[in-house]
């Protein structure tokens, strides 16, 4: 594929913050007693191999909002974590600012490490229940040296008042707060290391609608105050409507579409991104006729061959179930995977 | 279907409350409402608004320390409220049946699928094995399982997420119920799969003239399936009416901040319309208005608890200033004209 060279040198000019370049992530997953015993007496069993991300390019300009879309178990998480440096990437290039990851000096990878911040979905496994809030928030600055132990307090209260949180709650421990207050309290510790870039993941699903809007407000003001870069994980469509300037569609690990966020709303072009639109619940479609997408969500443990789509697909063909398509430009900015872009 | 139908069920100033070492918890507090044949309701609210401990109380389910303290609520002019123990294992899972948001709520993780479904039927009616066989299998390829005979003989853990709530709601249709409460049923489902579902149970109300409530946050999930809304706070209902009507012309203030924070219904980009402050604790809660410290319409009458108006034909709202039709909500409650409020 050459799609990364390809956005690399086109309009955008700059540098992206950040780059993939057909990155993979595969995760072993081993023989359980039962198979190993079955072994012994030859069965030849292997270990299972997950694709959870399968050979992905793509691109984030500075200061840009993408969000990253698909259904459980696509590869969304891990995809964000190779990102945020949770874990490497099997294969493939990662690139922060042009720079790879893999090559940087232990210095400069703990810089990034500190750049690229990653903000959770459940806001309560994610924090520690045994820490009081400042030094929840507090640690990662304090650790990293931006910050001494004189100015520790008002560093903290200063973190808190940026996510619309009273600095007197800093000696409170996380279960005595509510679900939106303890997001708050995640997007507090995330802000304290001066990150540029924040991979959020399902980082709103967790909260009640209205104060879902309350959280989504404040990333979106963040990103205007600090200049903010955001891979925004969502399943909620409407969600990613509003926040993202350009939308990445992923189905079992591959990217399938990426494009502006208008026109993957207005004119889909990958079947796959159109059948998820399809059944998007809208407040404005009333007692509307349900069209079920055919089959299940195969699992990523078995993919089907060609394409991973086809036996949901209205429009496969025979070559759809033996030949992988490719992400191919197929207008300015719009990326899709279908075989139906070269008119077969 | 014909509104002068019978209720299949009509839910009667039902109050349920948990009796806690730290207080009186008022989950249900005067809640009122009611479903006809092939008619689906939608129940709407955050989290800790009362929904499941209303389709709890319905199904008899709700445990110590909680109890129905009062109302009344008639399954075909039956009143539940004094049913005994007997009569609602009776109902249960023949004539009324649950669909849980975790679907190993329903499911017994140790039985293969074709034990508990025939069970499910022989423990109400007198057929033979194979005939309960051949009705767990129908009933499985109802609800889009592939391969249903093969899938019989699965155990629930087999399944993935969307077909185990998928087998689920097959067994809560295996003996044609006349009542459905469905609680969150597809909130942890992708949206394929959530479409596959209701899709079911559109087609089972519409052909069998099932009543359904459907349990919900998801107004949009609402707005697409259900033919009235009930939209809970804080252990009440504030606003009653048809989906179209309350959703097009919101009058409690609480409805509208809901539907204006929805993101489809902002200019992208920009800030959402958002609700300030949270949803208050249930546990001693302050006399008046449980919306007041978040309402921007409060005003002086707001601090007695306002009772049940009509302040359009056909609508229950719970508010002592409703939003006028067309009018924005963030309008004091205090100018409301007098005869909207009468
Ligand atoms: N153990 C506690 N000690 C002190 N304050 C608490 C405690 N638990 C909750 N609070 C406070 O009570 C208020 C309500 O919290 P609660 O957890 O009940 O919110 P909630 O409405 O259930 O929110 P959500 O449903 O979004 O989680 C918050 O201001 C919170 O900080
Ligand atoms: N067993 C219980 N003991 C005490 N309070 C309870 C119990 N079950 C539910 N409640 C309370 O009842 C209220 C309504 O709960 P619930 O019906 O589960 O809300 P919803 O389904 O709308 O999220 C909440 O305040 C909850 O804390
Ligand atoms: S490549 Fe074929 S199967 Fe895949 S989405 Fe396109 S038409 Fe459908
Ligand atoms: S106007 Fe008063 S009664 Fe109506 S919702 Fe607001 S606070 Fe409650
Ligand atoms: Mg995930
Ligand atoms: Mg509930």
């Amino acid at each position: 594929m050459s799609a990364a060279t390809d956005s690399a040198a086109a309009p955008t000019a700059e540098t992206p913050i950040l780059e993939l370049r057909n990155v993979s992530k595969r995760f072993v997953k081993p023989l359980d007693a039962a198979a190993k015993i079955a072994n012994v007496f030859g069965a030849g069993l292997k270990d299972e191999i997950v694709h959870a991300v399968d050979d992905v390019t793509m691109t984030v300009a500075d200061g840009e909002v993408v969000g990253l879309v698909g259904e459980s178990g696509c590869g969304k998480s891990t995809l964000g974590r190779v990102v945020a440096g949770v874990h490497p990437a099997t294969s493939g290039t990662v690139l922060f600012r042009g720079r790879k990851l893999s090559t940087q000096s232990a210095a400069e990878a703990r810089d990034t490490a500190l750049k690229v911040q990653m903000i959770f979905q459940d806001p309560m496994s994610s924090l520690n229940p045994r820490l009081r809030v400042q030094d929840i928030v507090g640690e990662a600055p304090r650790v990293h040296g931006l910050v001494d132990a004189k100015g520790m307090e008002d560093y903290v209260a200063e973190m808190l008042t940026r996510v619309g949180l009273d600095p007197s709650y800093a000696r409170r421990y996380p279960h005595q707060f509510s679900g939106g207050q303890r997001q708050r309290i995640g997007i507090a510790r995330a802000l304290a290391v001066n990150p540029d870039f924040l991979v959020c993941d399902e980082s709103v699903a967790a909260l009640d609608v209205s104060i879902q809007a309350q959280v989504l407000n404040l990333f979106m003001q963040l990103r205007e105050q600090f200049n903010l870069t955001y891979l925004f994980i969502s399943h909620d469509l409407g969600v990613v409507e509003h926040l993202s300037d350009r939308v990445v569609i992923m189905y079992l690990g591959r990217v399938v579409e990426t494009a502006r966020t208008e026109d993957i709303f207005t004119s889909a072009n990958h079947p796959y991104t159109q059948a998820l639109l399809a059944e998007v619940p809208r407040l404005d479609t009333r007692k509307r006729k349900f069209v079920p997408v055919k089959g299940e969500i195969p699992s990523p443990l078995n993919p089907p061959p060609g394409c991973h789509f086809h036996p949901r697909c209205p429009h496969a063909t025979e070559r759809c179930r033996v030949e992988q398509p490719l992400l191919k430009e197929i207008a300015p900015g719009r990326w899709s995977a279908c075989h139906l872009n070269d008119g077969a | 279907m014909a509104n002068s139908d019978v209720p299949t069920l009509e839910v009667r100033n039902l109050q349920t409350h948990f009796f806690t070492r730290a207080g009186v918890v008022k989950a249900v507090d005067d809640v009122s409402f009611a479903v006809r044949p092939g008619e689906i309701l939608g129940l709407v609210g955050e989290s800790g608004s009362g929904k499941t401990v209303t389709g709890f109380s319905i199904l008899g389910l709700v445990d110590e320390p909680g109890r129905v303290v009062d109302g009344e609520m008639l399954y075909k002019g039956e009143n539940l409220v004094n049913a005994s123990d007997e009569r609602m294992r009776q109902l249960r899972g023949n004539n009324i049946a649950m669909i849980f948001q975790d679907p190993m709520m329903t499911l017994n993780p140790v039985l293969r699928i074709d034990t508990q479904m025939i069970e499910a039927i022989q423990a109400h009616e007198n057929v033979s094995r194979a005939e309960a066989w051949e009705r767990s299998r129908a009933a499985l390829q109802q609800v889009g399982i592939p391969a249903a005979e093969e899938r019989l003989k699965s155990y629930p853990h087999q399944f993935s997420g969307g077909m185990r709530q998928r087998v689920a709601i097959a067994i809560a249709l295996l003996n044609k119920p006349d009542l459905i409460v469905a609680d969150e049923p597809t909130t942890a489902l992708d949206v394929t799969i959530q479409g596959q579902i209701l899709y079911e149970v559109q087609k089972l109300c519409e052909e069998t003239g099932t009543a359904m409530i459907w349990i919900t946050h998801d107004l949009s999930v609402v707005a697409g399936l259900a033919d009235e809304i009930c939209v809970m706070y804080a252990g009440r209902v504030v606003e009653h009416g048809s989906v179209d009507a309350v959703l097009d012309n919101p009058t409690h203030p609480y409805t509208h901040g809901l539907i204006n924070s929805v993101p489809s219904r902002n200019k992208r980009g920009q800030p959402l319309s958002q609700i300030p402050g949270m949803t208050p604790s249930l546990l001693n809660l302050p006399p008046g208005c449980p919306f007041k410290t978040r309402c921007p319409r409060v005003g002086p009458d707001c601090e007695v608890t306002p009772e049940i108006t009509h302040p359009v034909v056909g609508r229950d709202v719970r508010c002592h200033y409703p939003v006028p039709a067309g009018e924005d909500a963030a309008r004091a409650g205090a100018t409301a004209s007098p005869e909207v409020t009468a």
